[in-house]
């Protein structure tokens, strides 16, 4: 770990010097210090700033302030009866002990578990701009298998955010330049080029809540999880879901997935390809198979496009069942 | 800089790269709270933050002056403790103050009612034991000895 | 002479229990040494080349950079790895090739980051082949078997037979893990030298570094031990940089390893490659059996795994061969990780074995007890005890065996196949020389020391057993002084033969005592021990797994696991269990969760850490359980007691990866068994 100067940010506009970066639940950022993976000058501390209220919103949307630990979310009543999804992500993620400190800004803003990133002594485009990518060739089982780059094929680790992006959550951001709001579906790049950059947020840029807007039907909505152990491990697959059936049609739909590419990825070909179409489980993995025609898999992980595929048809379906009831 | 452990106040120089986890155990004596891992990745150096059962590896010291710390140091004769004294809840012990700790919280988020992954009726059943106490490690496999040495701390 | 309860059997508590529930129970980096200093280890980042310069930030707030250029000399010693910072050779990815040593470990670790080091790399080979032109017989597999055995005439046996089975199992590279990382604190007094060290054989470590550096004085304390499973039997790196730092500097040095090291330094369990293959008849008598190994040792040490040996005797059949290949690679040395031989060695017999049943369309476990042994089947030698096909039927029973449809990818509950799988376990029946003393106490109370090791076995409670009933005492009378290299020499906690070794010696003392009315007595059981013979000496057991595999996602829980065991006389029916259960549990993670990823271009296993090489967690165990027979053999020692500590490994493995096959029709030869491998072969719903 570099040595670096610590201060406490005063407001959420204060922005940043170069070389600091916001301190949050730091338990992705002092990890990867540790791993001198990440090299701030400056640590600037949000954790005093007022930004861990969890608040209703009209018609029924919730504001989430970045400082909401992600344990408090996912015990809000609020959030398990009207996004169900949300409370079975957050609770699918990491530990209890990682819960109670990680905040929900922090937890959209972790960085990929892509081993050659978490290694400062190997070479990742993503840590060291230029200096190649070993998954492509090397170990990539986990990673994605959409959006990829040549310069980069990693995941973003976070259960949460796949929640948020189905929500069609936005996060709002302030810095010296002034807010934004800007989709959770577009919070994070595809990498390109220039796999350094996670996100669409300029230096100095803070996100101070994320808002889930109204979706009535979000409370019938689920997360399925899979992953190598069964508990406390990282997504090798996961899926969010919301859904309205009506008579027996699809009226509505939210679909997105994890651990297949370099955000959390709103499913919208299969969304489109769903709405107005049976509840059937055939019209379940024609959707997701839209979805999955664009996938470009590697030599060792292409067990996810069946991965996907079987689990948003039956998560779909017990969704559609749920609604029969 | 300051930490309240278990009821005391100590001024320390510190560096600021120093975790609370080192703070305790290279400069407090404090070496209840052990490092498996040092990455958030087994739990052994759990501690109790302001009453919550937190990762001590992963904090700054330097962040957390305000907080009141509490280790296993702090838990003498805890009925957790005495649970996993009479269900042998442990063999090699290195994970064990941390089990206890990240026990001790995890008994008072059931008090609070909040839910787990296993989202059982019952959250204080096996399936949700295990479940929430999956963020400690025990290499030794002692885990079917800690469920009913949790449950008896429970009252159950 | 009063006579009272027998304390040995007795599910006596922990006697360190009150200690480790309170934090007191001091670990090696643990104990307050004045003016300690940090070292930090830095490793190699490429696994062969030549190491030509360090180059350290002059600003630094460093003490010492050690690298060869500058180490002073050590003395060689059996084992090459712990000739630290000796040459400029690298050997492996992840070696030692140089030390930090700082006043803190933050300024230590940050300064061995940015070292600047100066290497030739070369051409690396890391990757494990059968075909690959340096595979070669090793001329002893450890710990000093015969590398390879020829009985009859397999090939025309398997060519004449009624029914065959040949196939491959792999198994990866396994990391023991201990939650403790292995971690050392030395100072210097003179030519004494303390260590604060965990290991599993504190006189072993003291003998090593004494000869390392040259000197008589060297004390180990080893009072707690946070695991080892192997992988600290002897003498590490780090014990020896600590000693090294501590001597150049002149301050009392700490060297503990963060987890990515101990993916590296201190051993694995290395992949193996086997073929199997069974020749029977109709009716399921094995007429030939041939198991080869295929396994990998490091450029700077052979260590040849007994992967096959365990066929040896496992199963009655006229015509048999077993053999071990070794290749030597760029890569770390494997080293002792809980069974080494039998874990994975039964994981491919008692697969091949499933596989055979299949064929035969006959029930696995009458198939086994078909081809029980009247004994040893290579060796002739009859066993001292054997109650194998007890444990298989008394098993199957306590488990709820009969009934099962033996036909695969039948039982669907909800959204779950399930199926039953069952295994063979066995361990041999080792004991090495130890000596203890016994003092009779002014107080009443009685002083039995032995520098033996408690890794979480329980052994300081059972010496405290087997003392009080040596001396006719009740155990509270008994105080156990281990974990010292001053106490009388003791043999490792390994090998599953530390209660016996050690309890042997025990026993010796305490007799004595007893019986010459004296008031110390030290006792070495050397003469005794090597008097034994070695072959014909096992326990055995079976365990039954239950699994379920996801039907939508192919992720596989264990929902029942049952080991029965008969391994002599128990010696504490509480630490017992607590044995054999974790080694149940290590089995599920091997056969499930556990890998070693490999990158050959890097050459190293890429997830070296506890996030990407998974253990079991507590929500991976649901019902668990281990039962015993009370079985009796006064022919292998004193206490009549068999080793627990790694036959839980051994068959539970194949247990679940068989029950796999049975809940989907799936065989899978690769472990661990993983969602992506079986995905594609799901049945329809």
């Amino acid at each position: 770990m570099k040595t670096f100067a610590y201060r406490t940010a005063v407001t959420p506009a204060d922005g940043l010097e170069p070389g600091a970066v916001f301190l949050a639940g730091g338990t992705n950022l002092v990890d990867l210090m540790k791993l001198g993976v990440a090299t701030p000058d400056v640590l600037v501390d949000v954790n005093k700033l007022p930004l861990d209220e969890i608040a209703d919103l009209p018609g029924g949307g919730l504001r989430i302030g970045a400082g909401a630990r992600n344990s408090d979310v996912a015990a809000d009543p609020r959030v398990r009866r009207d996004f169900p999804v949300l409370s079975e992500a957050l609770l699918a993620g990491a530990s209890g002990q990682l819960r109670n400190v990680a905040t929900t800004g922090g937890n959209l803003l972790q960085r990929t578990r892509c081993r050659y990133f978490m290694d400062a002594s190997k070479p990742c485009n993503k840590h060291t701009p230029g200096s190649g990518c070993p998954a492509r060739d090397g170990d990539h089982r986990d990673l994605a298998i959409l959006g990829a780059s040549a310069s980069c094929v990693a995941t973003h680790p976070s259960d949460m955010a796949v929640a948020l992006a189905a929500l069609g959550a936005t996060v709002r951001v302030d810095g010296p330049a002034g807010r934004r709001v800007i989709p959770v579906t577009g919070l994070h790049r595809l990498p390109g080029d220039t796999p350094e950059r996670d996100t669409v947020l300029e230096h100095g840029e803070l996100i101070t809540a994320v808002e889930v807007p109204p979706l009535p039907f979000a409370h019938r909505s689920t997360y399925r999880k899979a992953r190598d152990r069964a508990s406390y491990a990282f997504a090798v697959g996961s899926v969010a879901a919301a859904l309205d059936v009506h008579d027996g049609v699809v009226r509505d739909v939210r679909l997105a997935w994890g651990a297949v590419a370099h955000r959390p990825w709103r499913a919208f070909a299969a969304e489109e390809r769903l709405r107005g179409r049976p509840a059937t489980r055939a019209e379940f993995t024609a959707a997701a198979d839209v979805e999955l025609a664009a996938a470009e898999p590697l030599r060792d992980n292409a067990y996810k496009i069946n991965l996907l595929r079987r689990m948003t048809t039956a998560v779909l379906e017990r969704l559609a069942e749920g609604a029969r009831r | 800089m300051r930490l309240t452990v278990n009821g005391t106040e100590h001024v320390l120089d510190l560096d600021p790269r120093t975790t609370l986890l080192d703070a305790l155990r290279e400069h407090l004596g404090l070496t209840g709270a052990k490092k498996g891992c040092d990455h958030g990745q087994c739990g052994a150096c759990t501690v109790l933050l302001d009453g919550r059962r937190v990762n001590s590896c992963l904090l700054l010291a330097i962040a957390h002056q305000d907080s009141h710390v509490t280790t296993i140091e702090g838990l003498d004769g805890h009925p957790v403790q005495r649970g996993f004294l009479e269900h042998d809840g442990f063999q090699c012990g290195y994970c064990t103050p941390g089990q206890i700790c990240s026990a001790v919280g995890m008994l008072d988020e059931v008090d609070r009612g909040w839910p787990s992954a296993a989202a059982d009726d019952d959250p204080l059943s096996d399936a949700e034991i295990r479940e929430r106490m999956s963020g400690n490690l025990c290499r030794c496999g002692a885990y079917p000895h800690m469920v009913p040495a949790i449950r008896q701390a429970a009252g159950r | 002479m009063t006579t009272t309860t027998k304390a040995v059997g007795a599910p006596l508590a922990r006697i360190e229990g009150p200690e480790k529930v309170s934090g007191r129970a001091r670990y090696a980096a643990e104990y307050p040494v004045d003016g300690v200093a940090h070292g930090w280890i830095v490793p190699s980042p490429v696994p062969r080349g030549r190491l030509t310069a360090v180059v350290a930030d002059p600003t630094g707030d460093t003490m010492a950079v050690l690298w060869h250029g500058n180490a002073p000399s050590l003395a060689a010693v059996d084992d090459p790895e712990l000739a630290v910072l000796q040459s400029d050779r690298i050997s492996y990815r992840g070696q030692p090739i140089a030390l930090v040593v700082a006043d803190t470990l933050e300024a230590a670790r940050r300064a061995a980051q940015v070292l600047h080091l100066e290497i030739e790399a070369e051409e690396h080979e890391t990757v494990l082949r059968a075909d690959h032109p340096g595979v070669y017989e090793p001329e002893t597999v450890n710990p000093g078997y015969p590398a390879a055995t020829v009985h009859g005439d397999v090939e025309t046996a398997l060519a004449t037979a009624d029914v065959t089975v040949d196939v491959t199992y792999s198994t990866p590279a396994l990391h023991n893990n201990p939650m403790e990382p292995h971690a050392t604190i030395a100072r210097w007094d003179g030519d004494d030298l303390t260590l604060y060290d965990s290991n599993q054989h504190p006189s072993g470590v003291a003998a090593t570094v004494g000869e390392i550096f040259g000197v008589d004085r060297v004390h180990v304390i080893t009072e707690h031990v946070g695991g080892g499973f192997g992988s600290k039997g002897t003498a590490r790196p780090n014990a020896v940089l600590a000693a090294l730092a501590a001597r150049v500097t002149g301050r009392p040095v700490k060297v503990v390893l963060p987890r990515q090291a101990m993916f590296s330094m201190v051993g694995h369990r290395t992949p193996t490659l086997q073929r199997v293959r069974l020749a029977a008849g109709r009716d399921g008598t094995l007429s030939g059996i041939d198991h080869q190994a295929y396994s990998q040792t490091s450029r700077l040490y052979e260590f040849a795994e007994q992967t096959a040996v365990v066929t040896r005797h496992m199963y009655a059949a006229p015509h048999r061969r077993t053999g071990h290949h070794l290749l030597r690679l760029d890569m770390p040395t494997p080293r002792w990780m809980r069974a080494p031989g039998e874990a994975p060695g039964m994981l491919a017999l008692e697969c091949a074995i499933d596989e055979l049943a299949e064929k035969l369309g006959m029930d696995p476990i009458e198939l086994r007890i078909r081809n029980e042994p009247s004994a040893e089947p290579e060796s002739g030698v009859a066993f001292t005890s054997r109650h194998y096909v007890e444990c298989l039927r008394r098993g199957a029973e306590r488990f709820g065996w009969s009934g099962r449809d033996p036909r695969p990818a039948r039982r669907r509950e909800g959204d779950w196949w399930i199926g039953t799988g069952v295994a063979g376990a066995t361990y041999p029946t080792m004991a090495q020389p130890s000596t203890a003393r016994v003092r009779a106490l002014p107080d009443g109370t009685f002083e039995v020391a032995i520098g033996a090791t408690d890794l979480g076995t329980g052994a300081r409670t059972i010496l405290v057993q087997i003392a009080a009933d040596a001396l006719d005492v009740a155990p509270e009378r008994v105080r156990i002084r281990i974990g010292d290299s001053t106490l009388p020499r003791a043999s490792v906690a390994g090998g599953s033969s530390g209660s016996a070794s050690w309890g042997w010696a025990v026993t010796g003392a305490c007799r004595s005592l007893r019986d010459t009315g004296r008031d110390e007595v030290t006792f070495d059981s050397t003469e005794l021990v090597q008097r034994q013979e070695t072959e014909g000496r096992h326990a055995y057991g079976a365990h039954f797994a239950e699994v379920r595999v996801d039907a939508v996602t192919g992720e596989v829980r264990v929902s029942r696991l049952f080991g029965m065991y008969a391994a002599g006389r128990i010696l504490n029916a509480r630490t017992a269990r607590g044995q054999f259960l974790g080694g149940m549990i290590m089995g599920m993670g091997m056969a499930l969760h556990e890998e070693g990823v490999l990158d050959p271009a890097m050459g190293e296993w890429v997830n070296h850490d506890l996030a990407g090489y998974h253990v079991p967690v507590h929500a991976d165990v649901e019902s668990i359980e281990a039962a015993w027979l009370d079985e009796t053999d006064d022919r292998i020692n004193p206490m009549g007691s068999k080793g627990i500590g790694e036959i839980g490994i051994v068959g539970s493995p194949a247990a679940i990866v068989n029950a796999v096959w049975h809940a989907t029709g799936i065989r899978i030869r690769d472990l661990p068994v993983r969602l992506d491998k079986i995905l594609d072969g799901l049945p329809a719903s």
